[in-house]
């Protein structure tokens, strides 16, 4: 729901960037890294970070996120290229004249101080005169419904609560960019999904731009206006969490995020936005090339299982259809999903809603599955 | 159901009272508990606070005057040493009958001994006294006054007299008036002249010296924990073995091996004068002196506080500073506001070690100390081993065990001892 209705506002977002030439407030010209001088575990980042964007890097871990991350909050230094913030290459700036904001894993609240006191540090190294942090701190507080916790210590409080405090000692000092570094992954389920909306509801009524980091999908497709996917020190695709999981650009993305059905192939055949792909068992299907580009290139092709149909009255016209064996039927509650063997697969997965009108599918059954050639995405082997 | 009723108290299944029945059920682990460390409790009983008890009792023990002098300590009850006289004749036939009885036991001498701390040059008159009396006639010889005062012009000593009387009873303050450099006089407690007061300026020197040691060696150690704590796993164990080996080390050779670094014809002088920042004939005296203490007390002390202070900051996590950092902190900022104090709890911890060990620290002052760099340990070893002045040795070390217990009562009240981590 939030999704759909904001996506008009991301179209201007954050994009990759080929040159310098970018008037982003955060941008990464050509930024590498490296920690041995042997391996680059960034190479070639450019990254463009609008005003007000919520920004996500999305990756497994060692994919060079966080280091990403920790070279705009000034710990680590490029090995080359810049780093602009607002305008201004930032690469020799020590992180404290920095002024951005900084949500870390672990809270990194100072346990021998106060709450308030945590609050308050940012502003006196800013030599704000008493009243002054007072009324800021109080002011933080509240936006966090932590009001009457200033008192406390960071060990008395929930971990819920300490993550609060750390956003608003992050916020209390009012930066322009706030970054944040897998700041959920303590917390469990409910209480994360609680604060995935929070947050996201605070950076967008602040205004501030937020660069967020995490390794949970999901967390990157409810909050952000942009997902940057990373993997082997590269982003992989950037685009807004529709488009990055309706329209993977390569068969990384497209396993990474979501769940996703891979069909092995030949392509045989390329006309504009279609192509044939003869797969390995010799069956031939349609499929939308994205990046292949010419008759004899290997591919994978990419299904989403909830794309997938197998009642013949509500196949759209036009559908393609293959032939596919039940191997195990899940009950789910809100869905059921079905193992299935296709040509040779045995792993691929559909999902259907649970409705009254719904076949429950037995294994061994013999059905007949269909889906839409835009549906299904040709991709890199 | 529940097992409450809602008058009695709660009952266990078999019907006796569920506190019984738990503490019933408590007792056999305890007692096994108990049983496991009884070989250990046994043994600290036996040979460490048994011995400290009777070490402790006997700074204020004076048997020796009331056993060796029983008839003389009866008699003089009644004499009043500031009317300036001396005792009546019956005193001085009663010290008569048990100087006989004394010199034929062969104790005489050792009553002298106790007797010689408090008043120097007491012991003579009771050995010489010792050699006749053995002859001693009780009851056809006399007056005993002129006997005795023909024997030895010290029995014609008012202060004589005084001491004995003062130190007849079976229980003294003498010892602890000696150790803080007071004795008993005419009116009760008074301070001892200028010339003879040695262990005050002792202890205030051994607490002075302690505090710098331990001073330099929070200095020290500070930079090598923080070191050590941030380093990678590998290289800071390899360090760590550094750190480890001098406390491996015998003692000894530790402070001989600093006997030979700094004597004056010693490896540092040498150097110096050969770098030419020393003239030859102008070498640093830098051992047998309070300089050669605190150098070498410091470098053998050092781990005691690098260890504490290294297990605390390891456990600090280095994204505080980072925080502090991307709040706006400079270095030095972050370091002092949000480092600093967290690494309070292993200062204390190091610091009370160092300092409770520094205190009673006695070879190595002995060895590399002089004569102004001693300690008041070395003072309590001379009375134990040299002076066998036992009362004065453990009143000296029952002041030392109050001010530490004193300076750890302290430390608790202003830090908590609770804030102490030592791993």
């Amino acid at each position: 729901m939030g999704a759909a209705t904001e996506s008009p506002k991301r179209a201007q977002g954050g994009h990759l960037t080929d040159t310098a030439a970018n008037d982003g407030f955060v941008v990464f010209d050509r930024v590498q890294k490296s920690y041995d001088g042997v391996n680059l575990v960034v190479k070639d980042l450019n990254l463009s970070v609008g005003r007000g964007e919520f920004l996500t890097m999305l990756g497994p871990s060692g994919s060079g996120k966080t280091t990403c991350l920790m070279m705009l909050a000034g710990f680590e230094t490029a090995t080359h290229g810049d780093i602009r913030l607002g305008g201004k290459p930032i690469n020799n700036i020590p992180p404290h004249k920095r002024g951005i904001g900084m949500v870390f894993q672990n809270y990194a609240l100072f346990p021998h101080m106060t709450i308030a006191e945590n609050l308050s540090f940012p502003l006196e190294v800013r030599k704000l005169g008493k009243s002054d942090r007072e009324q800021k701190v109080k002011r933080a507080l509240d936006m966090v419904e932590m009001g009457d916790f200033g008192g406390r210590r960071p060990a008395q409080l929930s971990g819920g609560q300490q993550q609060r405090v750390a956003l608003a000692r992050a916020l209390v000092f009012e930066p322009e960019l706030v970054l944040m570094d897998e700041p959920l992954g303590a917390l469990d389920k409910q209480l994360r999904e609680k604060m995935q909306f929070e947050i996201t509801h605070l950076a967008h009524s602040l205004g501030i731009t937020t660069v967020y980091v995490t390794h949970d999908q999901t967390e990157a497709l409810t909050m952000s206006d942009n997902v940057a996917v990373f993997d082997d020190g590269r982003i992989q695709q950037l685009a807004p969490p529709d488009q990055l999981y309706e329209k993977p650009e390569n068969s990384f993305v497209a396993q990474f995020i979501g769940e996703n059905n891979t069909l092995e192939g030949v392509v045989t055949e390329i006309t504009g936005d279609t192509c044939v792909v003869r797969l390995d068992d010799g069956e031939e299907l349609d499929a939308t090339p994205i990046n292949v580009s010419k008759v004899g290139d290997r591919t994978t092709v990419s299904i989403r299982p909830e794309r997938v149909e197998y009642n013949k009255e509500r196949l759209q016209e036009g559908a393609h259809t293959l032939k596919a064996e039940v191997l195990e039927f899940i009950y789910m509650g809100d869905i059921f999903r079905t193992r299935l063997r296709v040509a040779g697969n045995e792993e691929f997965i559909i999902k259907t809603r649970n409705a009254p009108d719904v076949d429950r599918l037995v294994p061994g059954q013999q059905i007949e599955i269909g889906w839409l050639p835009q549906d299904c995405r040709a991709l890199d082997a | 159901m529940s097992d409450t009723t809602d008058t009695g108290p709660v009952l266990a299944a078999d019907g006796t009272p569920l506190k019984r029945s738990l503490a019933r059920a408590l007792r056999r682990q305890k007692m096994r508990a108990l049983m496991l460390i009884a070989p250990l409790l046994i043994f600290i009983l036996v040979s460490f606070i048994l011995p400290v008890g009777d070490m402790l009792y006997r700074s204020v023990k004076n048997d020796i005057v009331a056993d060796t002098l029983p008839r003389t300590v009866v008699a003089i009850q009644d004499w009043d040493a500031n009317s300036g006289e001396l005792p009546d004749e019956p005193v001085f036939a009663a010290m008569a009958a048990d100087l006989k009885d004394a010199a034929s036991a062969k104790t005489h001498t050792k009553v002298g001994t106790r007797l010689n701390y408090e008043n120097p040059g007491i012991a003579s008159a009771f050995r010489k006294a010792g050699r006749k009396a053995k002859k001693f006639d009780i009851e056809n010889d006399g007056p005993w006054k002129e006997q005795l005062l023909d024997l030895n012009k010290a029995w014609g000593d008012v202060e004589v007299w005084r001491t004995i009387q003062t130190y007849s009873p079976r229980v003294t303050q003498g010892y602890f008036l000696n150790a803080v450099d007071m004795k008993v006089g005419p009116d009760g407690a008074e301070a001892r002249p200028e010339s003879e007061q040695i262990y005050m300026n002792l202890l205030k020197r051994t607490l002075w010296m302690s505090m710098l040691i331990t001073f330099s060696c929070i200095v020290l150690a500070y930079p090598v924990a923080w070191i050590l704590a941030n380093l990678p796993m590998r290289v800071s164990n390899l360090l760590m073995i550094l750190v480890l080996l001098p406390f491996w080390t015998s003692l000894l050779v530790r402070t001989s091996a600093w006997k030979i670094l700094l004597q004056q014809q010693g490896v540092i002088n040498d150097l110096l004068v050969w770098i030419g920042v020393v003239a030859d004939e102008n070498r640093l005296v830098i051992i047998n002196n309070q300089f050669g203490t605190i150098i070498a007390m410091t470098h053998i002390l050092l781990p005691f506080m690098i260890l504490p202070m290294y297990s605390v900051m390891q456990t600090i996590p280095p994204t505080y500073l980072r925080a502090a950092k991307s709040l706006g902190a400079t270095d030095w900022t972050a370091f002092w506001r949000v480092y600093f104090p967290q690494t309070v709890p292993g200062i204390g911890a190091g610091s009370i070690l160092v300092f409770i060990l520094a205190i009673g620290y006695y070879i190595t002052p002995a060895l590399v100390g002089g004569t102004k760099g001693t300690f008041i340990s070395n003072q309590i070893a001379y009375h134990i081993s040299t002076s066998l002045n036992w009362g004065l040795a453990a009143a000296l070390g029952a002041i030392l065990l109050a001010v530490v217990l004193v300076l750890y009562w302290a430390y608790d009240k202003i830090v908590g001892i609770d804030n102490v981590k030592l791993g």
